[in-house]
């Protein structure tokens, strides 16, 4: 039984636990136990809850006793991204400048979670502050990708996104900044979503670029994926950029599941040079398969993503060079150096932020300080931004075209740990396709669409759709899982080597 | 306490001579909004330290700001009152410093998109040439964050320097701000030191009627920084300025912005240059030292608040603030002189002794304008400015006032008791009637005893009872002196005086 457990889809846990087929408790022990099984090699997770989850999962069982009506994920298991805070449980953002820092409240989306009956297993892994594509700028290690554990999982989200591939949890909430829960979701053949910008609050979301950053659900189905959604999206008075308008009806839009009618749109300039053939591949099979569905697909140029990658490179270093300013010693977290003569304010400062920063942080750091910098601002953050403003405008005309646009989410499969961690372009690149909707605002979907040919690992397809209109990235996303579903007989994580 | 000693200065008559000043004013207000400006914790002053906080004041990570719409409201009523354009959209901006005080080592402030600027306002000086009006414009009034505040301990100083360990209290940390900013303010002359003063005392005036602030100076919520540059002529281009902070009351902008001028003055004439710097106000010794070096490099990395949506006030809603605003102090300082019939100059000394709320109150207690105005810009004021408290912050009301000048009225106190009652009520005796009954302090009206101490007086000086007696009436006054030193005060003079004369069979 432990073992189903931990492969059931989200949906079907809360329903085994609301049928009282299997308890909460019975169910987060299981998911407790694979942790303790498996994570040792994939490292998914930095600090696992046991007596947390049990707790809660003790309360829904309490609740359905009662005979009280549960929420759609109440009973199920999920995986925070230690970006985000949870009242007294250890959150680090991967950093060693928080180590030790336990945050006294709930992020919004932490509140909604235990609101909502889900059981918090624990916080996941990430690169530092959520700066990285591979897991590997964690304070704390690097996490392995379950296809292959010589390989990165993706990031800065490569925790969650690990621990929904290795059955660690079935559902786990990433951030995206820049394409941080879509490229973990491709690399390891999961689902994730970034929600439209202000759909899901960020009070209690440890700020990387404020104007940039939103979190979203990661699951192993598009329909666990919406269900995670609906429950932590939604107006938030604590956040002033979270939108004050109801959330689309993504429960519904999975289910419905059908493209008929519907244009799709090929971006144009995502998917050329430098995207690796089995990902072009298994991508160019998708789309032929949402043209067997009935959708109209057509190619849609979108002139200006060549320069998103720059442009975010300016704007998130500035906005993180400030964000982080905070990180001082003076409050929280580490403290480095008071006892060493009699140090200065400034120096005690120094000292904590050059030990407890890694290099891509202090890399980060020191760009966005200098763009911002009196004279440079004009030609850098201001450019940016105006660049940014194009970028809006391409997806505004493409959204007259087409009802959503596709691309592959990330230009390679699972590249190998270390491989690209001395080249940090190289490691940028990988959210080239990623990184337009970050910067428009607008939502966006990866869903495993095969293995590329050429090394068996998973490749994700990314769907992009106007500000608001989330729903549509899972009515197309499910409509084409389903035909996947139907053409490989079973989940691609099945074909993910066995733990 | 502090042992500063002023540099050489040179003396003011020659500096006004020789030099043109040129005048910038930074005046933070702190808004008398219950709760900060981007979180919810209240803003009660001397609550015990870090008690007044939450995840947003105190910068924890993953925390956000939310605008306080009583803050936005009170500021665009603030620069209406100024005569300010109200922005149709703005933004707010991040100060990017390190500072303990700082939770996010980041300001929350506006920029380049003040909500208010472009205004002006008018502020009378008297001066031997009479009233005269000065127009100060305003660049901007903007919205922002207070810091925390920190305190030093151990050393000498209570300063930085030489400190063992400093605490910081976050309570103050978030607490809304207004900044106003004047254009450099010119033609004021020799009488800049007054301009600087009546300048912030008008412009207190105006933000204690919108009710926006309490603006108390000694306790912060009213602070000015005063930028001082001198040019040799009008025509020159601005000299070099510096920017003096902590000065805490309305006498020392005033005396500040004198004591900056014959410094400065001093350094050009030994043919030195100004150096651009923050300077301290010293109080006690009426000096300003140097504090940190502010070349226009200092950077703060401005830019827009990626944490708040931006802030577009609809032209409905300024139009509605703009009006329900109150009275405009001008407005009603032009009223008042007509009905108490007094002079511009006097409203002046009003206005300036941060008095004309209590005078008018007195008035409408029952007193005479000119008997409510000699009480708080005269005795009053002096007993405030040598506790170093505002007027308003005195133990007595305009109630108590009226009363002690209608028993003046009556006849049953004079000047000097008066005073003593005055002293008694600031010393928490209880009411006028109750200090007169509990120390006994009443004119002697009963003529008894007045005739025999002026029998007395009268025998004691023979040689002067002489002398009024054959018509010099002016020598009654060594007698009545003495008579009232007998009555230790308590006799109504013009009455010993008639007494004395009839006494003495003697007519004015």
């Amino acid at each position: 039984m432990t073992t189903d457990l931990i492969r059931l889809t989200a949906a079907r846990t809360a329903a085994v636990v609301a049928s009282g087929e299997a308890s909460a408790v019975e169910v987060a022990q299981a998911h407790l136990d694979r942790i303790a099984a498996v994570d040792g090699r994939v490292h998914a997770f930095l600090h696992v809850d046991t007596e947390g989850a049990l707790a809660a999962a003790a309360v829904v069982d309490a609740r359905r006793a009662a005979g009280e009506a549960l929420a759609p994920l109440a009973g199920v298991p999920l995986a925070l991204k230690d970006v985000m805070t949870q009242k007294g449980i250890p959150t680090t953002c991967g950093s060693r400048i928080l180590e030790g820092w336990r945050p006294p409240y709930d992020a919004t989306v932490t509140a909604r979670l235990k609101e909502a009956g889900v059981v918090i297993l624990g916080k996941t892994n990430m690169d530092e502050f959520a700066m990285g594509s591979s897991t590997e700028h964690s304070a704390y290690g690097p996490t392995h990708n379950p296809w292959d554990l010589e390989r990165i999982p993706g990031g800065s989200g490569g925790g969650s996104a690990a621990a929904v591939a290795a059955f660690e949890a079935p559902i786990a909430i990433g951030t995206d900044t820049g394409g941080s829960i879509r490229q973990p979701a491709a690399v390891t053949g999961t689902v994730g979503v970034k929600p439209t910008y202000g759909a899901v609050s960020r009070y209690g979301l440890v700020a990387l670029a404020s104007s940039l950053d939103q979190a979203g659900p990661c699951a192993r189905t598009v329909l666990d994926t919406a269900l995670l959604h609906a429950t932590i999206a939604g107006h938030d008075p604590l956040d002033s950029t979270s939108a004050p308008v109801p959330v689309p009806d993504v429960v519904a839009a999975a289910l419905r599941a059908d493209v008929r009618g519907m244009r799709i749109g090929v971006v144009k300039e995502l998917g050329g040079e430098g995207y690796q053939p089995g990902v072009r591949h298994r991508f160019d099979e998708a789309v032929e398969i949402l043209t067997e569905l009935g959708a109209e697909v057509v190619e849609v140029s979108c002139p200006h993503f060549p320069y998103a990658l720059a442009a975010y490179y300016l704007i998130l270093p500035s906005e993180c060079s400030s964000n982080l300013a905070k990180f001082d010693g003076m409050r929280f977290g580490l403290r480095v150096g008071e006892d060493d003569g009699s140090p200065s304010v400034e120096q005690v400062m120094g000292r904590t932020r050059a030990a407890g920063f890694g290099d891509e942080t202090i890399r980060r750091i020191m760009l966005g300080t200098y763009a911002l910098s009196a004279g440079y601002y004009d030609a850098y953050y201001g450019s940016a931004q105006k660049v940014r403003t194009l970028i809006t405008r391409d997806f505004a005309a493409a959204f007259e075209q087409v009802d959503v646009l596709v691309s592959p989410t990330a230009p390679t499969t699972a590249f190998k740990l270390g491989e690209k961690l001395d080249d940090p372009l190289a490691m940028y690149l990988n959210d080239i396709a990623t990184i337009p909707a970050n910067l428009a605002g607008t939502p966006g979907m990866s869903l495993p669409v095969g293995l590329a040919p050429e090394d068996g690992l998973p490749v994700g397809l990314q769907i992009m759709a106007p500000a608001m209109a989330d729903d549509r990235l899972y009515n197309v996303g499910a409509a084409l899982e389903a035909a996947l579903l139907d053409r490989w007989g079973h989940p691609i994580l099945e074909e993910a080597p066995s733990l | 306490m502090s042992t500063h000693t002023a540099e050489t200065v040179v003396p003011y008559d020659d500096v006004v001579a020789r030099f043109d000043p040129v005048l910038g004013l930074e005046v933070h207000v702190e808004l008398g909004t219950a709760t900060k400006m981007f979180c919810g914790c209240p803003t009660e002053f001397g609550a015990p330290p870090n008690t007044q906080v939450c995840p947003t004041c105190l910068g924890l990570p993953g925390s956000l700001p939310v605008v306080n719409a009583i803050g936005v409201e009170s500021a665009i009523r603030i620069g209406l009152a100024l005569n300010c354009q109200i922005a149709e959209w703005c933004r707010f901006a991040r100060k990017n410093y390190f500072y303990p005080d700082m939770p996010k080592n980041f300001q929350t402030s506006q920029y380049d998109e003040p909500i208010c600027f472009d205004g002006h306002l008018d502020v009378d000086v008297e001066t031997d040439e009479g009233v005269l009006t000065f127009r100060v414009g305003i660049e901007r009034a903007h919205m922002e964050e207070d810091t925390g505040k920190t305190s030093h301990q151990g050393g000498a100083t209570g300063r930085i320097h030489g400190a063992d360990y400093s605490l910081v209290d976050y309570n103050r940390a978030g607490i809304p701000l207004i900044e106003i900013v004047t254009k450099p303010l010119e033609g004021t002359g020799k009488y800049a030191p007054e301009v600087a003063k009546a300048y912030v005392a008008a412009l207190r005036e105006i933000l204690r009627g919108l009710g926006v602030s309490d603006v108390k100076m000694e306790q912060g919520s009213l602070r000015c920084d005063a930028n001082v540059s001198l040019r040799l002529s009008p025509a020159d281009r601005l000299g070099t300025r510096t920017e003096t902070k902590n000065v805490n009351s309305l006498r020392s902008v005033e005396r500040a912005v004198r004591y900056e001028m014959t410094r400065q003055a001093a350094v050009l004439d030994a043919g030195g240059r100004v150096v651009q710097e923050t300077r301290h106000w010293h109080e006690d010794t009426g000096v300003t030292t140097s504090g940190r070096e502010k070349s226009d490099a200092e950077d703060y990395r401005y830019f827009p608040e990626p944490d708040l949506v931006p802030i577009a006030p609809s032209r409905e809603w300024v139009e509605q603030l703009r009006a329900t605003l109150p009275e405009n102090p001008a407005v009603r300082q032009a009223r008042l002189i007509a009905d108490w019939g007094i002079t511009p100059f006097e409203m002046a000394s009003v206005v300036n002794a941060g008095a004309l709320d209590l005078v008018e109150q007195t008035v409408a207690a029952g007193a005479d304008q000119s008997a409510a105005r000699k009480w708080w810009t005269g005795e009053l004021a002096r007993i405030a400015n040598e506790r170093e408290v505002e007027l308003a912050d005195l133990a007595i009301t305009p109630v108590d006032v009226a009363r002690v000048e209608a028993l003046v009225g009556e006849g049953a106190l004079n000047d000097k008791l008066a005073r003593q009652v005055i002293e008694g009520v600031l010393a928490g005796e209880g009411s006028p009637d109750d200090v007169v009954a509990s120390r006994g302090l009443a004119v002697v009206s009963d003529d008894g005893p007045l005739l025999a101490a002026i029998d007395e007086a009268l025998a004691a000086q023979p040689d002067v009872a002489e002398k009024i007696r054959g018509g010099k009436v002016a020598a009654a006054g060594a007698i009545v002196g003495a008579v009232m030193k007998a009555t230790r005060g308590q006799a109504d003079a013009g009455r010993v005086r008639a007494l004395l004369l009839e006494r003495l069979g003697v007519s004015e």
